[in-house]
């Protein structure tokens, strides 16, 4: 057993100041006169009782030695798996998709668990002295690894969370997987908002006109001409495959929520009120806030989910411009501080799992303030340690219990 | 590994993040503030608007409750929807009705049920509130008016229209403003300032609480009294004498330039236009073409002012000495002003007159000769014409008099500039002498010939007539404080006012003389022409009478003005010396003539140019 002094301590005080900050304002939006804050009926109280959960969770699991979840992994791998595809046929529908199992009360989400034992696993996977992430067959396996829960949660359907297992292509990159990959997913991704923002018929109009003008300046010469021809022609097809998923495979609350953080649409009554209403929130905090218990739209209930996925609408109501910057703050610093450790690791299967750690927070906490504050389309994805809901919150606990484990036996070589 | 290409996008993202958080907590803060946001309720508090006193403390406006009961329909125990009915005192399917139309427009917020229910039928239903689950009752006020006189003079209050909600930021949609008469000068001073309280509101748009302990809440500055100037007594009894006739009266204390009383006729009952049917009697009262009840023919009328503008003349004349008072003029029945162009007179034979007796007798041709005289004491007419206005105008005729109610009309004072253009340069003074005995191009309001009485009877100056006498915790505008001084000297005013006391006592109105009052007064017959389809038709004369009394310490000056009532001694004098005796005395006297008087009837007079194409005039 490592020694105290090991631990990264001051992680473990920006997780916990994270876990207040949530606690605090759930209480704020759940509050109101004559409630009783602490018992088990209401948002606070079960938070709380999570947090005390997940507090215990994490000296419980920081205890076992490393080697234990190394040689475990794939076993749990499999076994979660397992209970995603049961969660298909047995799950509870909430909120449109089937992901949650009900035991005694309590509602517990697997997908959320697969997200540190796919972490657990692909570091396994790729920490193996065999495998180089050059090869094609490690790349498929590791693809494989990161796309079969993927898409199990796409069917469930929870768009939200199978966003965050891009995190995993994330660490594949900078674990070094050519950058092609990336180049493509880049490209893909900037073909795929510009044929929305822009039409297909213009975006294939504007192409057309770019290749031809490339063919015709000879500007072609450092390319070979077939492969030219065959980017050329598959960006025109992915366009029109674009155009027919957006149109005919998306249903009508995908489109609008593009729509809606693209500009494109604006409707703040109907699918654009959650946006719309957690901006207001944002304008009335002003810089200092309207202070704790006071804000406005808080106290009104006018934004949906605010005790979870909009959470940080009130922090910027309640607490003002001061209060999210420094929500963003300890999240960043907590990020760059893991990286920093993570970079004088010599262990290939525990730095791997720390930049897992890493990207899964980074996902989180970026697309859930963005949709917050509307630079992104609405899904649903928690904010770390912030949001209420207990599966998400025992899950990073473990993935953060993982990480400070790993980190402490730093200097332990196996 | 790429570990700082990871670094790299963890700071530029949270930078994005900060930066648009900037951009909307910092930036745009500006957009959202108390007034428009969605989760803010502001209700009003309204004082209640201010009462209104005659000059002796009688209640003239007050407010009077009314009620509205409300639903919420959520909270309706339908099953028992037999008894509510009964307990509201309608029918079930009455109930039923409007119990759907409410449920229509929203099953958690209040909407009216009944609406304007009276103090008297909301005490029987009040005691059986308690179990009437769902509905609550909502006062409002409303303007009563005790006395069923004075309506243009007081005015009206009414919504706001949408051009006062985008021009006066104060006003919401559906609030009252004073729309005419005092109400409307006064506004600020009746309305007094709302207060505001802000509510928490829930996304079903309840109220939840006080927003911030109501840090931001204030109280509404309560209005004030409003005391008047107006003698209620001696208004409601100008109303019985004005009884079937159209005209005004009006009294003037002339030391103060308060005005006693403004009696409009036809009038109509200010309780009209209170409340919901405001506006379908609005349009009643403006339909009547004839009458005209909501033309405050005081202020806006604007008439010939006859004979009494004789006085004005005598004042000008004395003032540029061209006449004394012994001066004589001989009148033949009238007089030749111009070759072939011959005046008439109403005296008999061959008169030789002095001032006193011109004035008694109201000689044409005298003041036709005065007036010659100051005109071509100039070396031009059209110099001796614009002395002549400049002495007119500061009498304040032709111009707005400037008292404190929003309507009015200037009158009109012709300068030499208009004849000028009308004879093109060539013209004399016998071509205007119109204007010596008030007809021709002249024209004056009933409230300008009153504050000319005030005039006389302060000897030289007034202080611009007003209706306001008091205002609490307030002081009146300044302006109604201050004399203004007439171009004639006061000793002038003695001769004309000897002239005057003799109209009563031995001259055209000595109809009109009082036991104990000495009065001094001239009256007034004067022509005046309608256009009836394009074609210009005589009526009868009005019948105009300009006094005040005592004569030695003026208490009260009036103008009496009876549309085509003939003589100035037939209506006009008769109604004046009432006025007067009512006032200074408390008590009328002479009940045979306040009963006369009461019962003439003018109507047939009225309605004779729109009945038949030739009809008789001055019987």
């Amino acid at each position: 057993m490592s020694r105290i002094k090991n631990f990264d301590i001051i992680s473990c005080i920006m997780v916990f100041s994270l876990m207040s900050i949530g606690l605090i304002n759930i209480y704020s939006v759940t509050y109101f006169e004559g409630i009783d804050a602490f018992s088990l009926n209401n948002f606070f109280g079960k938070q709380l009782f999570f947090c005390i959960i997940c507090i215990l969770v994490f000296f419980v699991s920081i205890i076992p030695n490393i080697k234990i979840y190394f040689k475990y992994a794939s076993l749990v791998y499999i076994l979660m798996i397992f209970l995603l595809v049961l969660v298909l046929f047995f799950g509870n529908e909430i909120n449109g998709s089937k992901s949650w199992f009900s035991i005694a009360g309590f509602s517990f989400q697997p997908s959320e668990f697969m997200k540190p034992i796919t972490a657990l696993s692909l570091a396994k996977f790729l920490s193996n002295v065999h495998s180089d992430i050059k090869k094609r067959s490690i790349q498929f396996y590791s693809f494989l690894i990161i796309s079969v829960p993927l898409l199990l949660i796409i069917i469930q359907p929870d768009p939200g969370t199978s966003l965050i297992f891009l995190s995993f292509y994330l660490v594949l990159y900078i674990v070094g997987l050519p950058s092609i990959y990336m180049n493509i997913f880049v490209a893909l991704i900037s073909i795929f908002l510009l044929t929305i923002l822009f039409g297909r018929d213009n975006i294939l109009i504007i192409f057309c006109s770019i290749f031809f003008l490339i063919i015709v300046v000879g500007l072609y010469k450092g390319l070979s001409k077939s492969r030219f021809i065959y980017y050329a022609i598959s960006s025109i097809i992915f366009i029109l495959c674009v155009d027919f998923i957006f149109n005919k495979v998306f249903e009508q609350r995908h489109r609008d929520r593009f729509n809606i953080v693209l500009g494109l649409e604006k409707d703040n009554r109907g699918i654009g009120y959650n946006t719309n209403q957690s901006q207001l929130a944002f304008k009335s905090g002003g810089i200092l806030g309207e202070g704790f218990l006071k804000g406005s739209q808080t106290k009104g209930d006018f934004i949906p989910e605010q005790h979870s996925d909009y959470i940080f609408a009130t922090i910027g109501e309640e607490w003002g411009f001061i209060g999210s910057v420094l929500t963003i703050l300890i999240f960043s610093l907590l990020l760059l501080r893991i990286i920093q450790r993570t970079s004088t690791q010599r262990n290939l299967f525990y730095k791997i799992y720390s930049y897992c750690v890493v990207t899964l927070l980074f996902f989180h906490f970026s697309i859930n303030i963005s949709m917050v504050i509307g630079i992104f389309p609405s899904v649903g994805i928690p904010l770390p340690f912030i949001s209420y809901g207990g599966s998400s919150m025992l899950a990073f606990t473990i993935l953060f219990a993982g990480y400070i484990k790993i980190d402490s036996n730093k200097k332990e070589r196996w | 590994m790429r570990d700082k290409f990871l670094q790299i996008i963890i700071i530029f993202i949270s930078s994005v993040l900060v930066i648009k958080l900037f951009s909307l907590q910092v930036i745009n803060k500006k957009k959202s503030n108390i007034d428009n946001k969605a989760s803010i309720q502001k209700i009003y508090n309204f004082p209640e608007r201010g009462y209104i006193y005659d000059r002796n403390d009688n209640l003239i406006v007050s407010n009077e409750p009314y009620y509205d009961i409300l639903i919420v329909p959520n909270d309706v125990k339908l099953s028992d929807s037999l008894n509510i009915a009964k307990d509201l005192n309608i029918s079930v399917e009455d109930f039923n009705y409007k119990y759907s139309k409410a449920l229509n427009f929203s099953t958690l917020k209040s909407s009216i049920f009944i609406s304007s229910i009276t103090k008297e039928e909301y005490a029987k239903i009040q005691e059986k509130m308690f179990r009437l689950s769902g509905f609550f009752v909502q006062k409002n006020s409303k303007r009563k008016y005790n006395y069923s006189t004075a309506s243009n003079l007081l005015g009206y209050i009414s919504e706001v229209n949408d051009y006062e909600i985008k021009t006066n930021k104060y006003y919401k949609s559906g609030e009252m403003i004073g729309r005419q008469g005092l109400e409307k000068t006064y506004e600020l001073i009746l309305r007094g300032k709302k207060g505001v309280n802000y509510f928490q509101k829930d996304k079903f748009n309840r109220i939840i609480g006080k927003y911030n302990d109501g840090i931001y809440d204030t109280l509404p500055q309560v209005s004030k009294k409003l005391k008047l100037t107006i003698d209620i007594d001696l208004q409601t009894y100008g109303d019985s004498l004005m009884q079937n006739k159209y005209g005004s009266i009006i009294a003037i204390e002339p030391k103060s330039g308060e005005i006693l009383a403004l009696v409009n006729s036809p009038g109509y009952d200010p309780n009209l236009l209170v409340g919901r049917d405001r506006s379908n009697i609005y349009k009643i009262l403006n339909n009547d073409s004839i009458g005209k009840p909501l033309f405050e023919r005081g202020l806006q009328g604007q008439y010939p002012p006859g004979s009494t503008f004789k006085i004005i003349n005598a004042l000008i004349g004395l003032q540029e000495n061209v006449i004394q008072e012994k001066t004589l003029f001989k009148c033949n029945g009238g007089h030749f002003y111009a070759k072939n162009a011959f005046m008439k007179c109403h005296t008999n034979g061959e008169t030789y007159s002095d001032l006193n007796k011109a004035i008694y007798t109201s000689c044409n041709t005298y003041f036709a000769k005065t007036y010659n005289e100051i005109i071509e004491n100039y070396e031009s007419p059209s110099v001796g014409l614009d002395k002549w206005k400049t002495y007119v105008n500061s009498f304040g005729f032709g111009n707005y008099l400037g008292y404190d109610h929003p309507t009015g009309k200037p009158g009109f004072i012709p300068q030499s500039e208009y004849y000028n253009r009308w004879y093109n340069n060539s013209w004399r003074a016998a071509t205007t002498i119109s204007n010596s005995i008030g007809q021709g191009e002249i024209l004056a309001t009933p409230i300008q010939l009153a504050n000319f009485s005030a005039i006389i009877a302060n000897r030289g100056w007034y202080i611009k007539p007003h209706f306001v006498k008091e205002i609490e915790n307030d002081s009146i505008d300044n302006k109604y404080l201050i004399q203004n001084k007439t171009l004639i000297n006061s000793e002038h005013f003695k001769p004309v006012i000897e002239g005057m006391v003799n109209v009563i006592e031995k001259g055209t109105a000595s109809n009109s003389l009082v036991t104990n009052i000495k009065i001094a007064g001239k009256t007034g017959t004067a022509e005046n022409f309608i256009k009836v389809n394009g074609e210009k038709k005589q009526l009868t004369d009005h019948s105009i009478f300009i006094g005040f009394a005592p004569v030695e310490d003026p208490k009260i000056a009036i103008c009496v003005f009876i549309e085509n009532g003939y003589w100035g001694s037939r209506w006009a004098a008769p109604i004046s010396s009432l006025m007067i005796e009512k006032y200074l005395n408390k008590k009328v006297s002479r009940e045979w003539l306040e009963k006369y008087i009461s019962n003439g009837n003018l109507l047939d007079e009225y309605l004779k140019p729109y009945v038949s194409n030739n009809f008789s005039i001055n019987e």
